[in-house]
């Protein structure tokens, strides 16, 4: 111990005695294990994530037979060695289906959230900055908002026929008012931060300012906010699927699934049961990772205490 | 003789606040109403007073980060009040400013070098890579900084040290003058006297003048050239640091001197107490504005408002009382020495 | 017996990079009726001192140890039930921000009934009527009117002054002031340090005092500990202290205090500074903890904390080099 190297104390001084510890030292966990005891939640919500997205990938392979091959001989199976999940009015094998429903899913709830995203911020990020656009924009976006997003999708589904792309658009549509508003807000903060007033005084011309000083402190709140709608993308798309507005029926999506299953809920729940389970999981997977992201990147929180 | 470095002419901030359901009746926030004063090279002119007394309110109409009102911002001898941005841009150059909060004026996401490059680069004040980093390693020498900090980020500087980092970027772009917004409120003690030192040496080798925005009067006295008093919008009192401090014309610089807790146990207090709280700036008194707590007031001051009169030389101040002689002026029998 | 006994305190704060020492072994005590003054820079651990006193601290992150003894009974070792009878009615705190520590949904008169409800069982409109002439205490124009009145509508001073009679209302022992005149201008400092002074005499509570700006602690204190990076570093009856200073921080943070008035005596000469920065308390500091700032600082300072002693009557500091009163005479 470093005890035995101290020189002695020189007579006559008085030497404050030593405290003990109230609080035992902690080894600082590294490493994976080290963010799994830290952030259970979020290691959790992560693992969660990349199953989900590693069962959209490899479907085919996981898969144990085509899920649109039609059995009639093995109609309304129960979950068994064969088939896993068992099988749909049509025969149809459950397990692969569900599988197959994730690249539905994963597809929508990303590419919405992408979208949606980058327009947001753009509207937003014009809006916080020109003010007689902000006037414009903000009446245009109170008045989207005043209309429930689910509604929203179902309306623009109304005008087209139900396509994948067509699903991401309308439901990006719906979803953009919530990310304007939130960039927006953040970036009449970010207007006010004295870091941008010296910027101003420093000759950096308007454009520069957003470039440097207000979008970089925007991409935080922003990702965060993206993460949860990934998450509304997901259920929304399934309940458009579910009430027959959404991806064409043949495709296996958890919604179309459900819907499938509904009139059989009573004798078969399984139907219903296997698809809404890994809608709930995939769900809760991306919130938990959202809420993970908030307070990683939540200055105040990462320096609290 | 030349112009002086900064005048200000009647300048008035009236900020309008919406009334009612749509906004159509407009009241307005007088948060500046009607301010003279001029800054010469090399000088500290202090701006002092309560909060809400419309002191930092000047200092963003100076720095034309707030486009007045009303009345003139004349800099180096060209009206800056009304120009555009874009003619105004390479003029900023000459003001900059410093302010209070050392944690949100660095943005956290950018390394101290690209923050002192900002304004160099705006200004075209490098001619070529060598002298930019020439001039940011001067910076970082002039307020006391290790050269290798260049490379840090904000989160990695303490409260002073940030603080630093802050007049290093005023000075990259080297000004004539610079506002400090309570540039050292927000610090420890031992802290603030270490930065207040650091801004007294740099005025001296670089020759700036400087517009000390404070509430700290023990602070400002030690700081500065000249004192302007301001109170609700206006000024009370306007002179050179040895007037105001040792004889104030305006009751309100007399109540504020004595209100200051000094740090002696042993300090007689002979406290002028001010009644109640300073009134809103949407609906200023009439008359002084100072006579609601005015421990001299008289009725001349409920209706007719004092204008800010020459007292003695280079000391001006907006006080009935001083249109009378010693006996019946309150302000002149004993001095505060 | 004093009133309050704070014995080697330590608080401390588990932190994701480590074990923040905020308070370790700060020791204290304040006798009925007296004000006692801690003061210290940011981070130097008087607040957490007050909020360890008040039981404020979450467990976890932070964990308090040590003894604080309030009338002989050890308040780390109560209940959380035991301690909610005392909050609020023997010791009662004060904050800087009072809009953050009033309800803005309540008005003031019902807030300061609510404590006198608790504490005092007083029904509904006798403790409207002791609210009203608390209020009357602490001088706030037509009580009657701004009983009825919420926070919001209330200027700053005015705010402060409601959240000293809700502190008082219960006639506590005790009154923990936390920097109560920081956010408040110079003007309405002087009216709350006056009603303050005035207070303590016609009620009688002991004050404790939080506070960084010295001209506060030369107004109100009789006596004053200096803190510094969790440790206490000097204590001294005021006079003492301000005259003749027994531990260089205290000297450095009295000479980097500008005084009003030094202009006439035509002296502008430099703020003493204190050079460097507060250490970190998250690694342990061997030796004293102002060595590496300390103009005085030798190997043995680096090496050894210096333990408190008495210097000169009633003034104990821990610095080595510092020399007690009867050798320096000698």
């Amino acid at each position: 111990m470093a005890e035995a190297a101290r020189l002695a104390p020189p007579p006559g001084l008085a030497i404050a005695g030593d405290l003990p510890d109230v609080i035992p030292a902690r080894k600082p966990l590294k490493g994976f294990l080290g963010f799994v005891r830290r952030r259970p939640a979020v290691a959790f919500g992560g693992g969660l994530l990349i199953a989900m997205v590693f069962v959209a990938v490899f479907a085919p392979f996981l898969g144990t037979v085509d899920p649109g091959v039609l059995a009639t001989s093995k109609r309304l199976r129960p979950p068994s060695a064969e088939a896993w999940f068992g099988t749909d009015m049509l025969g149809r094998d459950l397990y692969s289906r569900v599988l197959y429903g994730a690249r539905v899913s994963l597809i929508v709830g990303f590419s919405v959230a992408a979208l949606a995203s980058l327009i947001g911020l753009a509207i937003g990020l014009v809006s916080g900055m020109v003010r007689w656009v902000d006037g414009i924009v903000m009446r245009l976006i109170d008045g989207l908002m005043s209309i429930p997003p689910i509604l929203l999708a179902v309306a623009l589904m109304a005008l087209t026929r139900g396509s994948l792309q067509n699903v991401v658009i309308a439901i990006t549509v719906a979803e953009i008012p919530r990310v304007a508003r939130l960039v927006r807000g953040v970036v009449l903060s970010l207007r006010e931060q004295p870091y941008v007033d010296a910027a101003v005084a420093a000759g950096t011309p308007t454009p520069m300012i957003v470039i440097r000083h207000i979008l970089p402190n925007t991409i935080a709140p922003m990702t965060v906010q993206a993460t949860y709608i990934c998450a509304s993308a997901m259920i929304v798309e399934a309940i458009l699927s579910f009430i027959g507005a959404g991806v064409p029926p043949i495709t296996p999506s958890w919604g179309n699934i459900m819907a499938e299953g509904r009139a059989l809920w009573q004798v078969k729940p399984t139907i219903v049961f296997f698809p809404a389970i890994f809608l709930s999981l995939t769900v809760l997977a991306v919130n938990l990772l959202g809420d993970g992201l908030r307070d990683a990147l939540d200055p105040r929180m990462a320096k609290s205490l | 003789m030349t112009a002086p470095l900064l005048e200000v002419n009647d300048l008035k901030m009236h900020f309008p606040i919406g009334g009612g359901l749509f906004g159509k009746l407009h009241k307005f926030v007088y948060a500046v109403d009607g301010l003279s004063f001029r800054v010469e090279r090399g000088e500290t002119l202090s701006l002092v007073g309560e909060s809400g007394c419309g002191k930092s309110t000047v200092g963003r109409a100076i720095l034309r980060l707030l486009k007045p009102t009303g009345g003139q911002v004349v800099l180096a001898g060209r009206r800056i009040d009304d120009m555009s941005s874009g003619v105004l841009r390479p003029i900023r150059r000459r003001v900059q400013v410093v302010f209070q909060d050392p944690f949100s004026s660095l943005n956290p996401r950018i390394r101290v070098r690209d923050a002192l490059a900002e304004p160099i680069n705006n200004f075209g004040l490098a001619k070529d890579k060598a002298e930019l980093s020439r001039k940011l390693n001067m910076l970082m020498d002039k307020v006391g900084l290790p050269r290798e900090a260049l490379g840090r980020w904000p989160h990695e500087f303490s409260g002073g040290q940030r603080q630093r980092i802050g007049i290093a970027r005023a000075l990259a772009a080297e000004p004539d003058l610079i506002v400090c917004d309570e540039a050292v409120s927000a610090l420890d003690v031992s802290v603030k006297a270490q930065i207040v030192n650091l801004l007294q040496e740099l005025q001296q080798e670089l020759g700036l003048a400087l517009l000390f925005i404070s509430h700290d009067l023990a602070i400002v006295e030690h700081m500065t050239h000249r004192v302007a008093v301001m109170y609700l919008g206006k000024i009370a009192e306007i002179g050179t640091k040895r007037q105001i401090f040792a004889r104030p014309r305006h009751p309100y610089t007399e109540a504020l001197l004595s209100a200051v807790p000094k740090p002696d146990p042993l300090a007689k207090r002979d406290r002028i107490m001010l009644k109640g709280d300073v009134p809103s700036p949407i609906n200023p008194p009439s008359g002084c504005r100072f006579h609601t707590r005015c421990p001299y007031v008289f009725d001349r001051c409920r209706t007719e408002e004092p204008r800010l009169k020459e007292v003695e030389r280079g000391h001006e101040a907006a006080c009935h009382l001083n249109d009378r002689t010693a006996p019946e002026n309150p302000l002149l029998s004993g001095g505060r020495a | 017996m004093a009133l309050l006994e704070v014995d080697r305190l330590q608080t401390h704060f588990r932190t994701p990079d480590g074990v923040n020492r905020a308070v370790d072994g700060v020791s204290f005590s304040i006798e009925k009726g007296e004000t006692l003054a801690v003061v210290g820079e940011s981070g130097c651990g008087k607040s957490v001192t007050a909020m360890s006193i008040m039981r404020l601290i979450a467990e976890p992150p932070g964990k308090s140890a040590g003894e604080i003894r309030f009338e002989g009974r050890d308040l780390l070792k109560l209940s959380e039930k035991e301690m909610k009878k005392i909050r609020g009615d023997d010791i009662s705190m004060i904050f800087q921000e009072p809009m953050t520590s009033l309800n803005p949904v309540l008005k003031v008169g019902r807030q300061i009934g609510e404590s006198l409800r608790l504490h005092q069982g007083l029904d509904r409109g006798q403790a409207e009527d002791k609210a009203v002439e608390m209020l009357q205490l602490v001088g706030i124009p037509e009580p009657k009117r701004r009983a009825g009145e919420y926070p919001h509508q209330l200027s700053g001073g005015m705010r402060q002054r409601v959240m000293i009679a809700m502190a008082l209302a219960c006639s506590p022992k005790l009154l923990i002031a936390d920097e109560p005149t920081t956010a408040l201008d110079v003007t309405i400092q002087a009216q709350i340090l006056d009603l303050m002074r005035d207070l303590k005499d016609r009620v009688g509570a002991a004050i404790l005092i939080i506070t960084h700006d010295l001209g506060v602690v030369a107004e109100v204190a009789d006596r004053v500990v200096v803190m510094y990076a969790g440790r206490k570093v000097e204590e001294a009856p005021v006079r003492d202290l301000f005259a003749k200073p027994r531990h260089p921080y205290t000297r450095g943070l009295l000479g980097a205090v500008p005084k009003l008035g030094s202009s006439l005596e035509g002296k502008t000469e430099k703020l003493a500074e204190i050079p460097g920065i507060v250490p970190s308390l998250k690694t342990k500091i061997e030796g004293c903890v102002f060595a590496g700032r300390c103009p005085e600082a030798e190997d043995v300072c680096r090496e050894f904390a210096p333990a408190l002693e008495e210097k000169a009557p009633r003034h104990v500091a821990a610095c080595h080099f510092s020399p007690r009163e009867q050798e320096a005479a000698a």
